[in-house]
């Protein structure tokens, strides 16, 4: 039994073409298609400009070469970032559209967008924002700085690392095809059921299919950081003498281990359900729909965890290299950091109180709630005792800090007032409670990846960012940021659900238009920060900076700006915390020039852009029920892993001598060059 | 998770490639195997025979002698030990079971508390369905 | 800590970079038990929406009617023996005989490929009989549980053809040797999951 509506027309149509038939396309003149068809036309305007000028310069060699298929932590990290980057424009169109949506639809005005695709948005801005934007952010993060920070040349599996990106990319590209092609899901950014079950158009595979490759990416990632910190840490450098921001990407990595199954295993049996018409979670026949929202916590809190720790690192490498100082508190940081890894498995009922488990499950969750916001405000109390009489130099990166300390703390207040669950019944489900995890999202995992962009863009590319833009970004985002949930607060106080289209209470618009004007100004910090990495790129010659910019006290900061191909030609000798601090003060900083050795690295390889693309392609296929692609793909995959299983010799050698010539003066060989371009 | 005296990249770690690790012996396997076999059939002799009058003891011997074959398996089979890998297998192999068992029990006691809150008429025994006849499987 | 040079003799200077590559360390066979922690974790939904989902029969046939215990206990043999199998095929890997390695490699393969062969069997006879996967919970989430594992066997055995093949051409290579362990791991693995199988799904679903 299949649970699908296939177009009316010959057998062998629907044999090639499955259920995919122009009516996907939105082709009406109505207002909602005339909105995706100027969307559409602006990507393919861009699109096509983009593969013009890539063409023009004969850059598609050396993208495919030195960019798709490379297996370098940096490389892919940058290429996460731009990812990341991307998607943020495309989840903020959602939040802009939201917004505007409902700052006008009171009373007679029924606003410019019909429910359906209302619900779309909100269901494209949750997932977009958490899995392509914030995830992609960390991944990327984690992927650049942790193996410099702990002194390695590469990751323990350079190859998955590509592959895990491709993955993520083809994730992304089900989703943009879902603007275009068909619906996407209305069911929210978690899929629930029933309206996940019910739903009939392709808009819920999309969503799962997404969500699958890019989650089996993000588990390769994590499986992947956890063995490089375990095993490719430099000499001497112990568990304890390890930056925070590698003992977050840790205690992060390993959460992603064992919480991502959760989320393959729940989309698995919903489209299980939705494919073979089987009870997981129907209403009859013995299905429970809250099996389904009891699994996906069990990955979902953990998730806002793995968001957050490495941003939690971040802060601690910031703090002290703008203080001067080092980490208050390093051991009690680091044990918070486990604690909290721990505790965030323990907490996931608590996103449904209102499911009717009785006070004892209530309370007992309620509690563990409770106590994670202990190791958190240790954090915060470390990081203020670094300030504190630390020579505090207010650059950009530091003001992020700055703004997420007081944001981000009065997010966890409100967190632990959602954590009480009697006050919960009331909040559930409320403009409160989207206030609240906008305010930790944006105010702890959004401002550390800026802080983040803004420490380490020098050490990736060779120049600082523009001060004055930065700050711009700064103060558009932070105001933005109060003015847009501020009265989502206030209206969550009063009662007013989430994912409203439409209000009969004309009191309530002033919030709303205030939350639009919040919108619009932290629109103006978003095309403040592609001006500021736009007015950079333009100046870098001014903005050049050395290898240490900010007097960094970790091993990244010891080697060149970019660093090279194979991050340090000797591999340091860690004696301390702060390793480069150390180094620095007993005379370590000056690198020897000679007596260079030999250098073994992993070669490029194409599998992971097959792979992905085939599985990305099998996504869209059992989408639109196109049963032959499906399997093909499915087959595709196998033969691509077990071809690829097939080359053992996936590593290369960089002579002493191009070592050499790098170190002494900052390029690669010339004929070197020549085969790189 | 957090011995400060941990070494980063000791020698003592370098031997774990892949020629130098212990693969086990004949005897273990078959000692494993064994122990697997007497752990496998208790449990189907209680149900096969009917042994256990009481549901809840029956559910708890069954479950106690699979946890017991489970942990024989991995210490033949598996060859799960405290030095391999730098302790780093085993310590997340009991991150792994702490967390199953709290997913496990805490699904399971939350959802057992909603049913009997949520829908009082489950509890009552829906009518039994009769199936003309119990399938046959193959092998059997 | 004794790989580093750090201040040995008192006078000589502080040694702050390895002048020589220091020693590689392999994570393939970490990472590779990191990842069957993670698909423990696959397993545990899985058995969590059994133990939720067991009873309820929706109407439809019980446990105690359509569980075929003797066909499992033939199941469970084939299995436990496959796992002792490949362990006597690790021990000729270990003595770098090929030959014989190959040889209980196959018969592994062969036992568990009889495993798998013997749960389709079964699985036809109860969608035969009625007892299909939409039948009702209880049975979606025993097909979908039992059939997960039954898929990763197969992989195990698809797995297992390809090191044979790479065996069989380049020997018993450190490479290879890496990659008969990973799948060492994941074959007894697989077992340790279907004890849980045999004994919740099974076992305890035909007496409740």
């Amino acid at each position: 039994m299949l649970p699908h509506t296939m177009p009316h027309r010959a057998a062998i149509w629907n044999f090639i073409f499955g259920r995919l038939s122009l009516a996907a396309f939105p082709l009406g003149s109505n207002l909602e298609d005339r909105i995706v068809q100027f969307t559409f036309i602006g990507v393919v305007v861009i699109g096509v400009a983009i593969l013009a000028a890539i063409t023009k310069y004969r850059k598609w060699g050396y993208l495919w070469r030195e960019w798709f298929t490379t297996v370098d932590h940096k490389k892919l990290g940058i290429m996460y970032m731009i990812l990341g980057t991307v998607m943020l424009v495309r989840g903020f169109a959602d939040a802009i559209m939201m917004r505007s949506q409902q700052a006008f639809a009171f009373g007679a005005n029924m606003g410019y967008l019909p429910p359906h695709h209302f619900d779309q948005i909100f269901s494209a801005h949750g997932s977009i924002m958490i899995f392509f934007v914030a995830m992609a952010y960390i991944i990327g993060l984690m992927n650049y700085v942790m193996p410099l920070q702990i002194g390695s040349r590469d990751v323990a599996f350079p190859y998955l690392n590509n592959l895990g990106f491709w993955l993520t990319f083809g994730g992304v590209v089900l989703f943009m095809i879902s603007l275009f092609v068909g619906d996407f899901s209305t069911a929210g950014w978690l899929g629930y059921p029933p309206v996940s079950e019910l739903q009939q158009g392709p808009g819920v595979d999309y969503y799962i299919w997404g969500l699958q490759l890019s989650g089996v990416g993000s588990l390769l990632s994590g499986i992947n950081f956890v063995v490089t910190i375990l095993k490719m840490r430099a000499p001497g450098m112990t568990l304890m003498k390890m930056p925070v921001f590698t003992w977050t990407t840790l205690c992060t990595s390993g959460l992603i281990v064992v919480s991502f199954p959760f989320l393959t295993a729940s989309l698995l049996m919903l489209s299980i359900d939705r494919y073979l018409g089987t009870h997981f979670f129907t209403s009859g026949m013995g299905g429970n729909l809250m099996l389904y929202i009891n699994l996906i916590w069990v990955w979902g809190h953990p998730e806002v965890y793995i968001l957050i720790l490495p941003l939690f690192g971040v802060y601690s490498e910031i703090v002290p290299t703008f203080s001067k100082k080092p980490l208050f508190g390093y051991s009690s940081m680091v044990y918070a950091t486990v604690a909290i890894m721990v505790l965030s498995y323990l907490v996931w009922l608590h996103h449904f109180f209102t499911m009717g488990s009785g006070p004892a499950v209530n309370s007992f969750f309620s509690l563990t709630t409770m106590l994670i916001s202990i190791p958190t405000g240790v954090k915060i109390f470390n990081w203020l005792f670094t300030m504190y009489r630390g020579r505090v130099h207010l650059s950009v990166p530091m003001l992020w800090v700055l703004g997420f300390l007081f944001t981000f703390s009065l997010g966890g207040m409100t967190g632990v007032m959602l954590s009480v669950a009697p006050a919960d019944f009331l909040l559930h489900n409320s403009l409160f409670l989207v206030a609240h995890f906008h305010n930790v999202i944006i105010g702890g995992v959004v401002f550390g990846i800026f802080a983040a962009i803004n420490y380490w863009f020098p050490k990736a590319f060779g120049f600082k960012l523009n001060e004055f833009w930065g700050k711009v970004t700064f103060w558009c985002w932070f105001i933005g940021f109060w003015v847009a949930f501020g009265p989502l607060y206030i209206m969550g106080l009063m009662g007013v659900t989430r994912r409203l289209s439409h209000f009969t209470d004309m009191s309530l618009q002033k919030w709303e238009i205030a939350a639009w004007i919040g919108a619009l100004i932290i629109f103006c910090g978003i095309a403040a920060f592609i001006i500021q990495i736009a007015v950079s790129i333009k100046d870098r010659k001014k903005l050049a900076c050395g290898n240490d910019p900010w007097d960094g006290r970790t091993l990244e900061w010891s080697t060149s700006s970019p660093p090279p191909e194979y991050n340090f030609a000797f591999i340091p000798n860690v004696r301390d915390r702060d390793a480069w601090m150390d180094m620095k003060e007993n005379g370590g900083d000056r690198r020897p020039m000679e007596g260079f050795n030999l250098i073994h690295m992993p070669k490029n390889t194409a599998s992971g852009v097959v792979i992905a693309a085939l599985g990305c392609i099998c996504g869209f296929a059992l989408t639109w029920f196109i049963w032959w692609l499906a399997i093909a793909s499915f087959i595709g995959i196998f033969v691509a892993i077990i071809v690829h299983a097939f080359t053992y010799r996936s590593d290369h050698h960089i002579p002493a001598a191009d070592v050499s010539h790098f170190e002494h003066t900052g390029n690669w060989n010339p004929e070197q060059q020549g085969v790189a371009a | 998770m957090s011995n400060p005296s941990a070494p980063g990249h000791s020698p003592a770690q370098g031997h774990e490639g892949a020629m130098h690790e212990n693969h086990g012996s004949l005897r273990g396997y078959l000692t494993g195997f064994v122990l697997a076999a007497i752990l496998t059939v208790i449990p189907f002799w209680l149900v096969l025979d009917h042994i256990i009058g009481d549901f809840k003891v029956a559910v708890f011997v069954i479950l106690a002698l699979a946890t017991l074959q489970i942990i024989v398996h991995m210490i033949f089979f598996l060859h799960v030990n405290v030095q391999s890998e730098g302790g780093w297998n085993l310590m997340g192999l009991l991150f792994t079971i702490t967390l199953v068992v709290i997913v496990l029990g805490a699904s399971i006691w939350s959802m057992f508390n909603e049913n009997n809150l949520m829908m009082p008429t489950m509890s009552v025994p829906i009518q039994q369905y009769h199936a003309p006849a119990p399938p046959h499987s193959p092998g059997s | 800590m004794n790989t580093t040079t750090i201040d040995t003799t008192g006078s000589a200077p502080i040694e702050f970079y390895c002048r020589q590559e220091p020693p590689a360390h392999n994570g393939t066979l970490l990472g590779f038990w990191f990842y069957l922690m993670s698909d423990c974790f696959i397993f545990a939904s899985l058995f969590v929406a059994n133990a939720m989902l067991g009873t309820n029969y929706a109407g439809g046939p019980t446990g105690a009617e359509v569980l075929d215990i003797p066909g499992l206990a033939l199941n469970t043999a084939l299995l436990l023996v496959s796992s002792v199998v490949f362990g006597f095929a690790m021990l000729e890997m270990a003595r770098q005989r090929k030959g014989a390695m190959l040889g209980w490699l196959a018969l592994a393969g062969l036992f568990a490929a009889a495993f798998v062969g013997l749960e389709i069997h079964e699985f036809i006879g109860m969608i035969a009989a009625g007892a299909t996967p939409e039948r009702s919970a209880f049975l979606t989430s025993f097909f979908v549980l039992v059939g997960t594992h039954g898929f990763h066997v197969t992989m195990g055995i698809i797995w297992l053809i390809v090191l044979m093949v790479q065996a069989g051409r380049s020997g018993i290579t450190e490479v290879n040797i890496r990659r008969l362990r990973c799948l060492s791991m994941f074959w007894h693995f697989l077992d340790l999951v279907w004890i849980g199988v045999f004994s919740y799904v099974y076992l305890i679903g035909v007496l409740r």
